[in-house]
């Protein structure tokens, strides 16, 4: 049977043993909770609680910076102690409103609106981007923002990303197979808002149950169709999920995927939006996988945002081994972060532990021009020749091979046999090409 | 706090087995098959000239490195090659400091002068290969016969004809190497079109071809046996460590070529078993897998790969028809090996969703 795919990308061990069986737990309340103002592509929310204040949970305690923002909410009921400086997961640091608990867990008033799917489109997007919504696969993009295509950009298919393809991460997994119905909500409701005639949701063949399970679930409804996606990464690549499901490609420097008339949303964004229009429910919980080797209960949890990752490791008991490495996300993408007391945030898919013999790099070698890393690029780029002119500082080559258009799945960097942190050099490249681009721009305005 | 934490940019996994030296290591693991097939048709001489070349390749390359000041990286299997490929690119009745010059030549000059692994312009087994070429010609063709004198006996006789009686066939047939053959068979055209139709037609038979196939032939200690070397293939094929681009490129080539061109008769005229004498004949089926898709000295991008063998198909079949040489595959290569950064830049893909102008 021919599974739909990408060209390029590598394969890896999923990892996912450790984690796929067990099922979501909630975690109970924690006694503080550290709200990041920035979880999302865009301006940083605003605060509007001082310290102090009585919050609720599910109040609202931070809006939205602008168009392209979110609002911020509070995860449990409390009082307002700090608003500081604290660790994030992107290995920065960032304002955030600590909130102690009163153990109480007082929510604010949600309805349930059973009328929810003949709401108007506007009344449907006021509520999601009410509720603080933002892509939850990793990037963080305000889903507000993704549902508001201009009007020369007619969508006509929806595709809802259930691949997962980073290793170890079962998060997706266990909400498709736990709460497919809510899956399906979202997507419908989702599909409604921007007018699209086709629903999509792309799973990885890893995960045959969820496949089956969904397939069955939709077998009636011919608007909405399963795709089983070849176990191959980056197929959870926004381009290559669109490639693989529809043939189409998305314009690259800089396109987005509405070019080509497609929306793309995480499963558990989907659930949210679902929740949101129901039940004008804020988003202040997720699922988050914490897994490795040397964890000794992998848990798929769903804890609430602001949680620090050093309780959601106490919540699984611990490690077996001394931590060499903690990765907030995936291993082939996430960001290796030196403070276990980092607060979790909306994109927070995953905390990772590695130990010694995980974390261990080897030396970097001379490249010897193997040419995997153009055998296996996504991008189809040349990922060898934009790092040896990084290394040079030669930026208009680096701009020239196009180091823009990549987006950093780690491809070369996983297969390279010479050890070379490619992904490290194009992020450097990445930098000194956006600043020369942005002062190109001014330039043109003067 | 935790203590002795690493970061790092992402990933955070790495491909297993996925080193320099891991895949060099198999590099050699897949030329051992070519090498029992070269002790078993060449008898033990042939393990111990291999021997004394990746000697000297191995002591050469640390001799420079400590000399450079550089770390030493003998332990990386590269120069185990080198000393190996070069070994296999000589006559198993050459004297015992052939392979060696030709190593220490190939290290010091072929790669450590570019600056070690990663930086030579050319295959460094092959530019060893060359510099015994011009140096000692006669040390590194000839003495074919006395080692292996199977393939000359398929041409003895034919239809009953014995051939060296014949006056003007030359010596070539009797005693050389298959391409020799070829040569010959070209120039005796001239002179007696029949007969060399009649040779052309036994060398262009099953029987001939398998016997190629196999490694019932004379030739250098490499190329013995095409399935012996093939096998070795399709381990480094399996392992991701060639892909097939320049390979099947380089192959098809000099199949078209030499199926158009071969034919004594003008354009088509050759049967079309003759491309399979020439591709399990001579250096091709060891040059094509195993030097030409050298990482360092071959294309990085998927169609600057087919170019490379495209080219040096092109170049093999030309010099086996037409040049002085009866045997063009490692010049084939070394002179691709120049155009390797011209064709890279000429063949950098066009990223994923480019948009056509």
């Amino acid at each position: 049977m021919g599974l739909k795919t990408f060209p390029g990308g590598v394969h890896s061990h999923d990892n996912k043993e450790y984690s796929r069986s067990a099922a979501i737990e909630p975690m109970p309340i924690p006694a503080k909770v550290y709200v990041h103002l920035s979880q999302h592509i865009g301006a940083p929310a605003k605060a509007i609680v001082k310290p102090g204040d009585e919050v609720l949970a599910g109040q609202k305690i931070a809006e939205a910076g602008g168009f392209v923002s979110i609002p911020m909410h509070a995860p449990i009921s409390g009082k307002v102690t700090k608003i500081a400086s604290y660790p994030h997961p992107a290995g920065t640091t960032g304002t955030a409103i600590e909130i102690t608990g009163d153990g109480e867990d007082k929510w604010v008033e949600l309805t349930d609106d059973s009328g929810y799917g003949c709401l108007e489109v506007d009344e449907m997007k006021k509520r999601i981007s009410e509720a603080g919504i933002c892509g939850m696969g990793g990037a963080g993009f305000p889903t507000h923002v993704k549902l508001s295509p201009p009007a020369d950009k007619p969508i006509d298919t929806v595709i809802l990303n259930g691949v997962e393809c980073e290793p170890y991460l079962t998060a997706d997994y266990r909400l498709m197979l736990e709460q497919p119905e809510a899956i399906l909500e979202g997507l419908k409701l989702i599909m409604k808002i921007v007018g699209a005639k086709q629903g999509v949701i792309g799973i990885e063949a890893n995960k045959p149950d969820c496949i089956k399970l969904l397939r069955n679930l939709t077998a009636d409804d011919a608007a909405i169709r399963i795709d089983a996606l070849k176990l191959k990464y980056p197929q959870g690549a926004e381009k290559q999920l669109i490639y693989a499901c529809t043939k189409r490609k998305v314009p690259n420097k800089g396109g987005l995927p509405m070019a080509v008339g497609v929306v793309v949303q995480n499963v558990g964004t989907a659930i949210a939006v679902y929740e949101a229009i129901r039940y004008q429910k804020p988003l202040i919980k997720r699922v988050i996988t914490v897994s490795g080797k040397i964890v000794k209960n992998p848990k798929n949890i769903k804890a609430r945002i602001g949680t620090l990752y050093s309780e959601l490791l106490d919540f699984c008991g611990g490690t077996t081994e001394d931590i060499s490495k903690i990765i907030s996300g995936g291993p082939m993408m996430g960001f290796a972060i030196s403070d276990l007391d980092t607060p979790m945030v909306k994109g927070s898919s995953g905390l990772l532990l590695f130990n010694k013999k995980e974390a261990a790099k080897d030396a970097e070698h001379t490249c010897v021009r193997c040419g995997l890393c153009v055998e296996v690029c996504p991008m189809n780029l040349i990922p060898s020749l934009i790092v040896k002119n990084a290394k040079y500082q030669d930026w208009d080559l680096v701009e020239k091979y196009g180091v823009m258009d990549c987006m950093k799945c780690g491809s070369c960097s996983f297969i390279c046999p010479a050890q070379i942190k490619l992904i490290q050099w194009i992020d450097i490249g990445k930098l000194e090409v956006g600043k020369r681009m942005r002062a190109r721009t001014q330039l043109g305005k003067a | 706090m935790i203590n002795n934490l690493k970061v790092s940019a992402a990933p955070h996994l790495k491909a297993r087995n996925m080193t320099v030296s891991a895949i060099m290591w198999q590099v050699v693991l897949a030329m051992v098959p070519a090498m029992l097939a070269a002790i078993f048709f060449f008898g033990i001489r042939s393990l111990a000239l291999t021997a004394y070349a990746v000697v000297a390749a191995v002591l050469t390359e640390y001799i420079i490195q400590k000399l450079r000041g550089v770390p030493v990286t003998i332990s990386d299997g590269s120069a185990v090659v080198t000393g190996i490929l070069l070994a296999f690119n000589i006559n198993v009745a050459s004297p015992w400091w052939l392979p060696v010059i030709g190593s220490v030549f190939a290290i010091a000059i072929g790669k450590q002068v570019f600056g070690g692994l990663g930086h030579n312009l050319f295959n460094p087994a092959l530019l060893g290969r060359a510099f015994l070429l011009a140096s000692w010609p006669s040390l590194v063709t000839a003495h074919w016969t006395k080692t292996q004198p199977a393939f000359s006996m398929m041409f003895k006789s034919i239809n009953g004809l014995n051939l060296s009686s014949l006056q003007n066939v030359p010596e070539a047939i009797t005693s050389a190497t298959p391409l020799a053959a070829v040569k010959s068979v070209r120039e005796l055209a001239e002179t007696n079109p029949d007969l060399a139709q009649q040779v052309m037609d036994r060398m262009a038979s099953l029987d001939t071809i398998s016997q190629l196939f196999i490694g019932n032939i004379g030739g250098v200690i490499g190329e013995v046996s095409a399935l012996a070397l093939l096998i070795g293939a399709a381990y480094m094929a399996f392992r991701y460590i060639i892909s097939w681009r320049i390979p099947m490129s380089y192959i098809l080539t000099v199949f078209l070529l030499t199926f158009a061109f071969g034919g004594l008769g003008g354009l088509f005229s050759a049967s079309i078993l003759l491309p399979f004498y020439h591709i399990f004949s001579g250096g091709l089926i060891l040059g094509a897998f195993f030097m030409a898709t050298d990482m360092v000295t071959s294309p990085v991008t998927k169609r600057g790969m087919l170019i490379f063998g495209i080219g040096a198909g092109v170049l093999t079949a030309v010099i086996r028809l037409w040049g002085g040489y009866p045997e063009g595959v490692s010049y084939s290569i070394l002179l691709m090996n120049c155009c390797v950064p011209l064709i890279d830049r000429w063949t950098a893909p066009k990223p994923f969703g480019e948009v056509r102008k």
